[in-house]
């Protein structure tokens, strides 16, 4: 399989410059990523206003997949509700993890660049470490870091 | 001190025979022929080490120490032979002072919970480096919350090198256990053993040396380097995983009660007193790992039959040439760049995350490790939180640098 099947210009171009990279003045909601077997390390900052997501931002190191997924998981998700959210995360890990799951690209939109990862069992979790922590920021109650680890 | 000397990698033995012996190697990976640069986390083993242990399943099996019969007696001597091959190997005085282990950590702890947990006290110190792998800090954690004992890190310099001044100062009145490696897994920065346990030795600090990553390498003599003990793996050394070695000097070995109990480790058992076995008995018991023993024996062998010399010309060579090709790719940075290292180049890339580059170059049939290599600590001084590290066996060639070169360049190329 050609390594760009993997590194696909859209994950290349995240990774060099990263959409909503940078800590906000006031945390609402914070969660703290962390996969211990690669070093990658996340903050996921969130503001939730009547129900929908209206700040997502991210800061933290790690491989291009997991920078990449990070700064595509925020433009996914901004302005949507919690239900839809939880939704799109679903789909995406179930592309991130399941070989017969076919992606629908309405949905998952530029997210489907990171088809390519289910490929490699040892890079799932550089994917999905953003999409827990944002998870934990989610059900977290405050402005005290919640944690996240990979599965 | 073992510092290997630079020779022409053309002045040394035939070194495509001695990869012919290896038939894991005779395989593509992604389409390319495989570039195996990850003995240092495990290495690959001769046919000859695949054979001794098929041979001794087919022919010889049985509980060892145990029977009067044949196939026992087979089995015993093969396993007490292997004991004996590696006291030779490794110049121990007494085959007493060879316990196998299931591999270094194994041994480390055995160290840490017969001797230090049995003999410190509050306040007492362990003296460790900066540059340690896991299981060289957390065996010593672990004895210092049972015992009150303190825990002292010596700090390393910025080419990975350990600051002997600083390393000397540390050594104090309470200090009681020294321990610290061999050859640095991460950074590959050989330590001067010899003159740490000479200053050990005049303060009567017992030393621990973490062998892993020596014994492939470089001759090692327990005596001339005059430790307390000395552990190490059969599997970093062509050998089988699940065994390893403890040397231990007798003495010490004498005054340390056991450490698990059961059958092999007695001579005697009635409900009101045990009489325990005598040395290396008293360290093993349960049925060993016969046919690792017998693996480790014959990795000993293949080893003895090239040339300690030999292998260390030629793991310092790789390491010079790949360190000189590496250091041409912009934007690379080698971390570890200690006067006195070998077999192995840990390094860094702007703008490529070691994890990519690990992806990337596995396409190219290069197998490097990638991550912390078990030394956070390491990681936290060079403030990084990974690097990219390729390691050199016997086997391993210089066409296999420039495969591992070509693939870095392809990474920066992928992500630039």
């Amino acid at each position: 399989m050609d390594i760009r099947q993997l590194y696909q210009d859209v994950i290349v171009d995240h990774n060099r410059s990263p959409r909503n990279f940078r800590r906000p003045e006031t945390i609402d909601r914070v969660a703290e990523g962390y996969n211990p077997l690669c070093g990658d390390k996340l903050h996921i900052y969130l503001s939730v206003v009547d129900g929908k997501i209206a700040d997502l931002s991210f800061e933290g190191n790690g491989c291009a997949i997991s920078i990449a997924s990070a700064s595509m998981m925020t433009e996914a998700l901004l302005g949507k509700d919690e239900s839809e959210a939880e939704a799109l995360f679903k789909d995406v890990h179930r592309m991130l993890t399941e070989s017969d799951f076919a992606a629908d690209p309405a949905k998952l939109g530029k997210l489907a660049a990171l088809a390519g990862v289910r490929d490699y069992p040892m890079r799932v979790k550089c994917a999905s470490l953003c999409w827990h922590t944002w998870l934990a920021a989610l059900t977290s109650t405050g402005a005290e870091a919640a944690t996240a680890r990979t599965e | 001190m073992n510092q290997p000397q630079a020779a022409s990698i053309k002045d040394l033995p035939d070194f495509a025979a001695i990869r012919a012996d290896f038939p894991i190697l005779e395989q593509q990976v992604h389409g390319c022929p495989l570039a195996y640069l990850d003995s240092a986390a495990s290495a690959q083993r001769p046919r000859q080490v695949i054979d001794a242990i098929a041979d001794y399943y087919r022919h010889d099996h049985a509980n060892v120490h145990r029977g009067v019969h044949t196939l026992s007696q087979r089995a015993t001597e093969a396993y007490e032979g292997a004991r004996e091959s590696v006291r030779r190997f490794i110049n121990a005085a007494s085959s007493k002072e060879i316990i196998f282990t299931r591999g270094t950590t194994e041994a480390i702890n055995l160290v840490a919970q017969a001797f230090a947990r049995t003999t410190l006290k509050p306040g007492d110190e362990i003296l460790i480096t900066w540059m340690e792998h896991h299981s060289n800090i957390v065996p010593w954690q672990m004895v210092c919350e049972q015992t009150g004992a303190v825990l002292r890190v010596a700090p390393i310099n910025d080419r990975g090198e350990l600051e002997l001044d600083a390393w000397k100062k540390l050594l104090g009145k309470k200090t009681r256990v020294a321990a610290f490696g061999h050859i640095s897994n991460a950074l590959g920065t050989i330590n001067p053993v010899h003159e740490l346990c000479a200053e050990a030795r005049r303060r009567g600090i017992a030393t621990v040396i973490d062998g892993a990553q020596a014994l492939p390498h470089i001759d090692v003599d327990v005596r001339s380097i005059d430790c307390d003990f000395y552990a190490f793996s059969g599997h970093k050394m062509y050998g089988p995983t699940g065994i390893g070695v403890l040397y231990g000097r007798e003495e010490m070995l004498q005054d340390m009660p056991p450490w698990q109990g059961g059958g092999e480790m007695i001579l005697a058992v009635d409900f009101e007193k045990t009489v325990y076995n005598e040395l290396p008995h008293k360290f093993e018991a349960g049925t060993p790992n016969i046919a690792g023993a017998i693996g480790l024996g014959a990795a000993v062998a293949y080893l003895e039959n090239i040339g300690m010399e030999q292998i260390a010309a030629h793991g310092y060579e790789l390491m010079r040439l790949a360190s000189e090709a590496l250091l041409a790719v912009p934007g690379l940075r080698l971390i570890g760049t200690a006067e006195h290292k070998t077999a192995l180049v840990s390094f860094v890339v702007d703008g490529v995350h070691p994890h990519d580059l690990g992806t990337i170059a596995d396409h190219h049939g290069v197998a490097i490790r990638t991550g912390h290599h078990c030394a956070m600590p390491v990681m936290q001084r060079f403030g990084l939180p990974a690097t990219a590290r390729a390691s050199f066996g016997i086997y391993n060639t210089e066409a296999e640098i420039d495969q591992l070169v070509a693939a870095v360049r392809d990474a920066k190329e992928v992500l630039g």
